[in-house]
């Protein structure tokens, strides 16, 4: 038996890394951002006396430039591979994303790379979350009156 | 009390999102575009809007918020001009975080290389 194959059959009978370990590190690292918003947001309200829909839109803001930076960076991409769906479900994915394809694609120049290609990923929240709003919102609109 | 609501919150929903990507095939996209689709089925009954009251920043991180948002501006329109305000308003309160993402997202690209 060579090296190669018994290093695939290892690999193949070790126990895949836990899925539980892999849930805990999703709820902390995503309760935490969940928390950093809810702070941000009683900083703006509390301490810059922005209103509440003002100021949940500038947390979101915020939020975004700071994982489009760190992705641009450069240290934000591991970080995703250890987080997983912890940074991924939170807007801050989002922002991920979009700042990846942007810079990947930029080599290819700014139209037919960077313009055509930054919703590669992200698109497909736009065009599902716009679908799935005008069903339910035409099924609310029916059934409730808006 | 609201920053524990929050942090549950949060982390249920990235757990879940966790537990989808371990014992299935689906990507991260298929992930967040299924949350999106969540996110504005659970406020056809308003249920989503509950959850922020109660969950606040924890509720509006998760990508769910985000099909919240455009079912509010859609249906807020929708009370003036009727059907066609659906798509008047989809983007009135959901479009800061798209262009904010679209500005950062082209200005930083033209400033930084990737990294490999």
């Amino acid at each position: 038996m060579n090296k190669k194959r018994y290093n695939d059959l290892v690999q193949k009978h070790m126990p895949k890394p836990g899925k539980m370990y892999n849930a805990m590190k999703a709820f902390i690292i995503g309760g935490s951002i969940g928390v950093l918003g809810q702070l941000l947001i009683d900083l703006f309200t509390k301490v810059l006396d922005i209103p509440q829909k003002e100021a949940n839109t500038y947390m979101i803001i915020v939020l975004i430039f700071f994982a489009s930076l760190f992705t641009a960076i450069g240290f934000f991409d591991n970080f995703v591979s250890f987080a997983r769906a912890g940074i991924i479900v939170p807007i801050t994915g989002f922002a991920h994303a979009m700042t990846s394809a942007a810079l990947e694609y930029r080599k290819e120049g700014l139209i037919t790379g960077v313009g055509s290609n930054i919703f590669k990923i992200t698109g497909s929240v736009i065009l599902y979350g716009v679908v799935a709003a005008y069903v339910f919102g035409i099924i609310r609109y029916l059934l409730f009156g808006g | 009390m609201i920053y524990v609501y929050s942090f549950l919150f949060a982390g249920f929903v990235c757990v879940l999102g966790q537990t989808i990507l371990d014992n299935t095939k689906l990507t991260p996209g298929h992930v967040t575009a299924l949350f999106v689709v969540i996110g504005a089925a659970l406020d056809t009954f308003s249920i989503y809007d509950k959850i922020v009251e109660w969950a606040g920043g924890g509720a509006l991180v998760p990508i769910t918020s985000f099909g919240h948002l455009l079912l509010h501006g859609a249906l807020e329109k929708a009370h003036d001009h009727g059907i066609l305000g659906l798509s008047m308003g989809m983007f009135d309160l959901a479009s800061t975080g798209i262009i904010a993402a679209m500005v950062i997202a082209f200005v930083l690209s033209l400033i930084f290389k990737p990294k490999h």
